[in-house]
C-alpha cells in the first residue's frame, strides 16, 4: 500500500516477485493499476487518502475474526508484547465518544511565538488524559509546568530578561550536571507502574479501546469511504489473517503515498496496530518496510539536516521546551526505562563532539551554544516565513524548491532573500528561476527587480568522492572515489567545510560571548597525510576524519574508536556525534560500512556481513519478538533469534539485553532496561510493549482516525460533525497564494494524486539531463479514466488543462482504464494522477506539477499533504 | 543546451549493452559469452573501484570501471545481496551523471538586479559567501528572548539539501549550521 513498488524501486522489487515465486501472495493496494499490481496476485483500488479508514476496517476484522480469538499465537504475542493490556486513564475520552475528535481538544489555532508565529496549527490537543492509568502516581507528561519548573535546578525562566547574556563557562551561570552522576535524576523521573488487565477484559484498557474505536470500520463502511468493493475488501482481510500466526509473517511495504498527508503519522501507525495484533513485528519477514525515496535518506534522517531533531533521534533544544539547562533537557527527554534512559550518555558525547576540551561539566558540556528552536523551522514553514520577508539567506544544496510545494509561492519566497547559495550537479530551475520561471518570462516579474545575490557551484557525482549512504533499510555502505571531478566541481562536504574554515578565521579573537560556541566549535577535518589515499580533492574534508566523530573515540585519544554505543559515558570521557552509529567504525583500521561479503548463497540472509545495519549491524529491530514468551523461536520456519539457554543468539544480531533470560522478571527499583523483563522485547519504549496504542509522543491523537483529506470532494461519512483532522497544520491560511478549496468544491470535482515514473528522479534534476533517461519518458502527461475523457469530450494525447486552486499545469492526456472513477458515499468520484518530474530546465521540459500543491501538512511532522488534493481538468 | 539527435544515439550506444545485460543476468539466462567479449571492449585494462547507485534507497552496489583515471563503465555489482550484479534504468545510466556535455563545471554569480550570470573564481565565491553569512548571522542573532530564555540562534538563514548526498556531508553540514547559530536545517527527508 502506498507504493508503486515495480516502478519505484524496481530492483529490491525483484525480492517480493522471489518470494512470489516461492508461494508468497501479493497484494496491491492503490488508487492506479501499476507495473506493481500487474505483478501481484490481487490490485485493490482505493480513493486516495483513504488508507485509515481501509487499515481500520482490517483492524475490526482480525480482532472480531474467530482464528484471532482462539489460536493461542495471537493471544500471547498481543498480552505480552504489546500494551493490549495497559489501561488508560479515566478522562481519556474516543472518537467515538466525542463525534471524531478526541479529549482535550482546543479547537482555536495556535501559530506559535511573537518572534516566530510559524507553528500553524489548525486546533491543537492538550494530551494528558491519553495517558496511562497509574493509580501509584502520575507520569512525567502529566506533571503540570510549574512542579516542574519548581524542580529544576536552575530555570532560565527565573533569570531577569533584561540582565546581559551570560555565556556557557560564566562563573555566574552554575553548571546543572550533578556531581553524582545522571543516574539518581533518571530515576527520579520514574512513573508509577500503569495498571493492567492480561484478560484484556476491563473496558478501558487498550485492547477494549481500540477495539470499540475501530467498530464501525466494517467492509461497508470501508466501500462506502474507499471506494473499494466489499469482496477485494474481505479478500485482504481474510488473506493476511491466514497468512499471520506461528509459521507465516506478512509485510507491509509502503512509500510516500503514506507520508504526504494531513494524517500521515497516523496512516503508518495503523499498519503498525495492526502488524503488532498480527505478530508480524519483530520478525523475519513481518514489519513494515519503509520504502524511501534516497540513496541516503536515511542518512538525512539520521544524521538530521532537519531542524527539529539533532543526532541519534534526540530533540534538538526549543525555546518552547522547558529545555534550559542540559538538566532541563534531560529531564523532559529521557525515559527512564527502557534503552532511552542512556539518553545522558548519547547527549553529553554528542555535546562533546560539538565543542571538545571547551565542553567541560563546569559548563553543561557547552550545552548553552546549542542554538535553540523557536518553533516549527520545516521546509513549509521556512517557506512562510521568506514570503513575508523573515528569511535573508539561503542554501540550496541538491534540492530544488522552485518545482517544490505550491511552487510558485516558493518561487516567490526565492526571490525576497539577499542570497542564494544553490549547490547542484546541473543548472536546476531553482538555480535558473530568476530568468526563467513563468512569472519571469510572461513579464509580470522583471528579473531587474529580482535583488537576490546568487551563487551556483557545481557538484561531483557518486564516483568523484567518497564517503557513505543509509539505504532504506538502515545499512550503512561506503563508496570509493574513481576519478576526480572536473572545474570547479567539488562534494557538497567541501562546501561547508570550507564555509567553516572560512568563518573560523573570520571570528577569530571575537570576546562576544555570543561568538564563544563558534569559536570552541571542532573543526579538523584536514586529511591525515598518512591516510594512503590514492587520490584526493585539494581542500576536501576527509571523509573518514568524518566518519570517525560520527562512530565516536575516547575523548582526547581519537586513533581509538569507540567500539559500540555500550561503551558511551555520561562524564564526557567518550566523544561520539550518533549514538545510533557508533559501532559503524569500531577501530581506525576497520570501516565497517566499506564491508563486502555477502552470505553464501542458501543461508538464512542475514548477510551481516556486507555493509552495517545501525543499531550495532541489527537487520531486524525488536527480533527478540521472534522468540515465544519462553524464548524458543515461535516455528521452525520462522526461526531468526533465540534464547539458547545462557544468552540470546540466532542468525541476527540480538535486539535484547544478551544474557537476559526469557523468565527474568523486572527490577521495580531499575532504570533503563533492568526496569524491563525477559519478555519485554520493545525494548525502546519505556514500558518495553509495541505500542497499539500511542499515550504520548504524538499530537493527533492515540489511535488512528478516519478523515477526510483538507480538500476532499466528499464528506467524512465516518464523522460527519469532523472532517478533517482537528490540529492540521495550514500555513499562509487565509493568503491569496495558498487558497484551499472547500468540500464538495464544484470547481474542483477530482481527486488528484500525485506519483513517479521509473526513468525519472523526483523534480528530474537527476534524471532529465541524461539523455538515455529523457528520451525514455519525455513528456509530462495526466493520466485519466474513459468516463472523465468521454465526459469532457477529451481523446488520448490532447492536450488537457489540469487546474487546482493554488495554479494549473498543461498537460497531455494519457486515457487509460488504470484510474477511473469510483462510487465514494453514493457519489461518483474521478480520480486522476500526474507524474511531477517536469521544469523548465534540462533536455526534456514540461510544466511543473507542483504549482497545484498547497502548504498544509501533518502535525506531528510537518509533511505537506501532496498525496491527494483536489482539481479539475479540461481541455486545453 | 541541448543534445542533437546523432549525439544522442552516439552516447547511447556507449554503454547501453549495460542495462540490457544485467536485467537479462538477473532473470538467470546466462549470457556468458556476450559478457565475455562485452568485457573485454569495455573494461580492459581499467581499475575497478566499489561504488553505489545514488538514486533510490535501496542500496545498490556498483562497481566503477575507470582507465587512466576516466571513467570508463558503471555496473551493478554482482556480490551484492540487495541488487546481485542488477541495476534499473535509472542506475544503469549513473554513467551519463558523470560524462555529460550538459553538466556544469564553473562557479557562476548574479550581482542583485543583473540580467546575467558570470563565471568567478571559486575561492573569491566562498569568501563572499562567508561575508554574506556571518553578516546575516550578526545582524539577526537572538541571544535571549524577551521572558530571558537563552536561545543563542538565528532564524534568518535557511538550508535545504537533498538526500542523495552523503552521511558525512549531513553531518558537516548540519553541525556547521547548528555552530554558527542556524536552526532552520531542511532535507528532502520531510519531502
Amino acid at each position: 500500500m502506498g507504493s508503486n513498488m515495480a516502478e519505484n524501486h524496481p530492483v529490491a522489487f525483484r525480492w517480493p516477485m522471489k518470494a512470489k515465486m516461492n508461494g508468497a501472495k501479493l497484494i496491491h493496494v492503490d488508487p492506479r493499476f501499476t507495473r506493481t499490481s500487474a505483478a501481484c496476485d490481487l490490485h485493490v483500488p482505493l480513493r486516495s487518502g483513504s488508507d485509515i479508514a481501509f487499515i481500520g476496517g482490517l483492524i475490526n476484522f482480525v480482532v472480531n475474526s474467530e482464528r484471532w480469538n482462539t489460536e493461542p499465537f495471537f493471544r500471547d504475542y498481543v498480552v505480552n508484547y504489546t500494551n493490549a493490556a495497559t489501561i488508560v486513564r479515566s478522562d481519556f475520552q474516543d472518537t467515538e465518544d466525542l463525534e471524531g475528535v478526541f479529549s482535550g481538544l482546543k479547537p482555536e489555532p495556535s501559530a506559535g511565538i511573537e518572534q516566530w508565529p510559524y507553528n500553524a496549527f489548525v486546533g491543537t490537543y492538550d494530551t494528558a488524559s491519553w495517558g496511562y492509568d497509574r493509580p501509584g502516581g502520575v507520569a512525567r507528561e502529566d506533571i503540570d509546568a510549574d512542579q516542574r519548573k519548581a524542580a529544576t535546578m536552575r530555570s532560565g525562566e527565573a533569570e531577569d530578561a533584561t540582565q546581559p547574556s551570560q555565556g556557557a563557562g560564566d562563573d555566574a551561570r552554575r553548571s546543572s550536571v550533578p556531581p553524582e552522576g545522571w543516574d539518581a535524576m533518571v530515576r527520579s523521573l520514574k512513573p508509577a507502574p500503569a495498571r493492567r488487565d492480561p484478560t484484556l477484559q476491563d473496558p478501558r484498557c487498550v485492547f477494549q479501546i481500540l477495539k470499540r474505536h475501530f467498530s464501525r470500520y466494517t467492509p461497508e463502511m470501508v466501500e462506502s469511504i474507499c471506494g473499494t468493493p466489499r469482496d477485494k475488501f474481505l479478500e485482504v482481510a481474510q488473506s493476511l489473517l491466514d497468512n499471520s500466526g506461528p509459521d507465516r509473517t506478512s509485510a507491509f511495504a509502503y512509500a510516500i503515498a503514506w507520508t504526504q498527508h494531513t494524517y500521515g503519522v497516523q496512516i503508518i501507525g495503523s499498519a503498525a496496530l495492526l502488524q503488532l495484533l498480527l505478530g508480524n513485528m519483530g520478525r523475519p519477514g513481518g514489519g513494515i518496510m519503509a520504502l524511501r525515496g534516497h540513496a541516503a535518506i536515511q542518512g538525512s534522517t539520521d544524521v538530521p539536516t532537519l531542524y527539529h531533531s539533532i543526532h541519534g533521534y534526540m530533540a534538538a533544544p526549543s525555546a518552547l521546551k522547558e529545555h534550559d539547562t542540559l538538566a532541563d533537557y534531560l529531564r523532559a527527554e529521557v525515559t527512564p526505562t527502557g534503552y532511552w534512559a542512556n539518553m545522558p550518555k548519547f547527549m553529553v558525547s554528542y555535546l562533546k563532539s560539538m565543542w571538545g576540551d571547551a565542553a567541560t561539566a563546569e559548563n553543561d558540556f557547552g550545552y548553552d551554544w546549542h542554538p535553540k528552536l523557536l518553533g516549527d523551522h520545516s521546509h513549509m514553514a521556512s517557506f512562510a516565513a521568506m514570503v513575508e520577508g523573515k528569511i535573508r539567506g539561503a542554501f540550496i544544496v541538491g534540492q530544488n524548491p522552485a518545482t517544490s510545494i505550491n511552487a510558485k509561492l516558493e518561487r516567490d519566497g526565492l526571490r525576497k532573500l539577499e542570497w542564494l547559495v544553490v549547490k547542484d550537479n546541473w543548472l536546476t530551475e531553482t538555480a535558473t528561476h530568476w530568468y526563467a520561471a513563468p512569472e519571469v518570462r510572461d513579464g509580470s516579474v522583471k528579473v531587474e527587480d529580482i535583488q537576490t545575490e546568487i551563487f551556483f557551484f557545481p557538484s561531483t557525482q557518486i564516483a568523484e568522492y567518497e564517503g557513505s549512504f543509509t539505504n532504506t533499510q538502515r545499512m550503512l555502505q561506503w563508496h570509493f572515489k574513481a576519478s576526480d571531478p572536473p572545474g570547479d566541481c567539488r562534494t557538497d562536504t567541501w562546501f561547508y567545510y570550507q564555509l567553516g574554515r572560512r568563518l573560523k578565521r573570520m571570528y577569530a579573537g571575537s570576546t562576544l560571548a555570543r561568538d564563544q560556541g563558534f569559536l570552541n566549535l571542532v573543526w579538523d577535518y584536514e586529511p591525515d597525510p598518512q591516510s594512503g589515499r590514492v587520490s584526493h580533492t585539494m581542500g576536501e574534508a576527509d571523509e573518514l576524519k568524518v566518519l570517525r566523530e560520527i562512530n565516536g573515540y575516547y575523548t582526547g585519544r581519537p586513533k581509538e574508536h569507540l567500539p559500540g554505543f555500550a561503551a558511551l559515558k555520561d562524564d564526557g570521557s567518550t566523544t561520539c556525534a550518533s549514538w545510533i552509529y557508533c559501532g559503524c567504525f569500531p577501530s581506525w583500521d576497520r570501516n565497517l560500512t566499506a564491508a563486502r561479503t555477502p552470505d553464501p548463497p542458501g543461508t538464512p540472509g542475514a548477510h551481516l556481513g556486507w555493509g552495517y545495519a545501525w543499531p550495532a549491524n541489527r537487520r531486524v529491530l525488536y527480533n527478540r519478538a521472534s522468540a515465544d514468551l519462553q524464548g524458543r523461536p515461535w516455528s521452525e520456519r520462522k526461526r531468526w533469534v533465540w534464547w539458547d539457554g545462557s544468552r540470546w543468539t540466532g542468525y541476527d544480531v540480538p535486539d535484547f539485553a544478551a544474557t537476559k533470560a526469557p523468565n527474568a522478571p523486572a527490577n521495580p527499583n531499575g532504570i533503563g532496561l533492568d526496569a524491563l523483563s525477559g519478555t519485554d522485547a520493545y525494548i525502546m519504549k519505556g514500558d518495553g510493549k509495541g505500542w497499539l496504542y500511542v499515550p504520548s509522543g504524538l499530537v493527533d491523537g492515540p489511535l488512528p482516525t478516519h478523515y477526510e483529506p483538507v480538500e476532499s470532494p466528499v464528506r467524512n461519512a465516518l464523522y460527519p460533525q469532523q472532517q478533517t483532522s482537528p490540529v492540521y497544520k495550514h500555513w499562509r491560511k487565509g493568503a491569496d497564494d495558498n487558497r484551499i478549496a472547500e468540500v464538495e468544491d464544484p470547481r474542483f470535482p477530482h481527486v488528484m494524486t500525485t506519483f513517479r515514473l521509473t526513468e525519472h528522479y523526483l523534480s528530474g534534476a537527476m534524471s532529465r539531463w541524461l539523455p538515455w533517461l529523457a528520451e525514455l519518458q519525455p513528456e509530462l502527461f495526466v493520466e485519466i479514466g474513459h468516463d472523465l475523457a468521454r465526459e469532457k469530450g477529451i481523446a488520448n494525447l490532447d492536450r488537457v488543462v489540469v487546474s487546482s486552486p493554488r495554479g494549473a499545469v498543461r498537460a497531455k492526456a494519457l486515457v487509460t482504464h488504470r484510474i477511473g472513477v469510483m462510487t465514494i458515499a453514493g457519489k461518483r468520484v474521478h480520480q486522476v494522477g500526474m507524474p511531477w518530474h517536469w521544469g523548465w530546465a534540462g533536455l526534456v521540459k514540461g510544466d511543473i506539477v507542483n504549482e497545484l500543491t498547497s502548504l498544509i501538512g501533518d502535525p506531528n511532522v510537518s509533511m505537506h499533504e501532496g498525496k491527494t488534493f483536489v482539481c479539475n481538468v479540461e481541455r486545453a | 543546451m541541448t543534445v542533437s539527435r546523432r549525439e544522442f544515439l552516439r552516447v547511447s550506444t556507449g554503454a547501453g549493452a549495460g542495462t540490457a545485460l544485467g536485467g537479462m543476468l538477473g532473470l538467470g539466462i546466462s549470457l556468458a559469452p556476450a559478457r565475455a567479449r562485452a568485457q573485454e571492449l569495455r573494461i580492459k585494462d581499467t581499475r575497478t573501484v566499489p561504488s553505489l547507485c545514488p538514486f533510490c534507497s535501496v542500496g545498490c552496489a556498483t562497481l566503477i570501471h575507470t582507465r587512466d583515471g576516466e571513467i570508463v563503465n558503471i555496473e551493478g555489482d554482482p556480490r551484492s545481496p540487495h541488487n546481485e550484479g542488477t541495476l534499473c534504468p535509472k542506475g544503469a545510466a549513473i554513467y551519463q551523471l558523470h560524462r555529460n556535455p550538459n553538466r556544469p563545471t564553473r562557479v557562476l554569480h548574479r550581482k542583485p538586479g543583473a540580467t546575467e550570470w558570470e563565471e568567478v573564481d571559486r575561492e573569491w565565491a566562498m569568501d563572499r559567501i562567508a561575508e554574506l553569512t556571518k553578516r546575516t548571522r550578526d545582524d539577526t542573532f537572538i541571544e535571549r528572548l524577551p521572558n530571558g530564555k537563552l536561545v543563542n540562534m538565528t532564524p534568518a538563514i535557511f538550508h535545504l539539501g537533498g538526500a542523495t548526498l552523503d552521511n558525512e556531508f549531513n553531518h558537516v553540514c548540519q553541525k556547521i549550521l547548528r555552530g554558527i547559530g542556524v536552526v532552520a536545517i531542511e532535507n528532502q527527508a520531510r519531502i
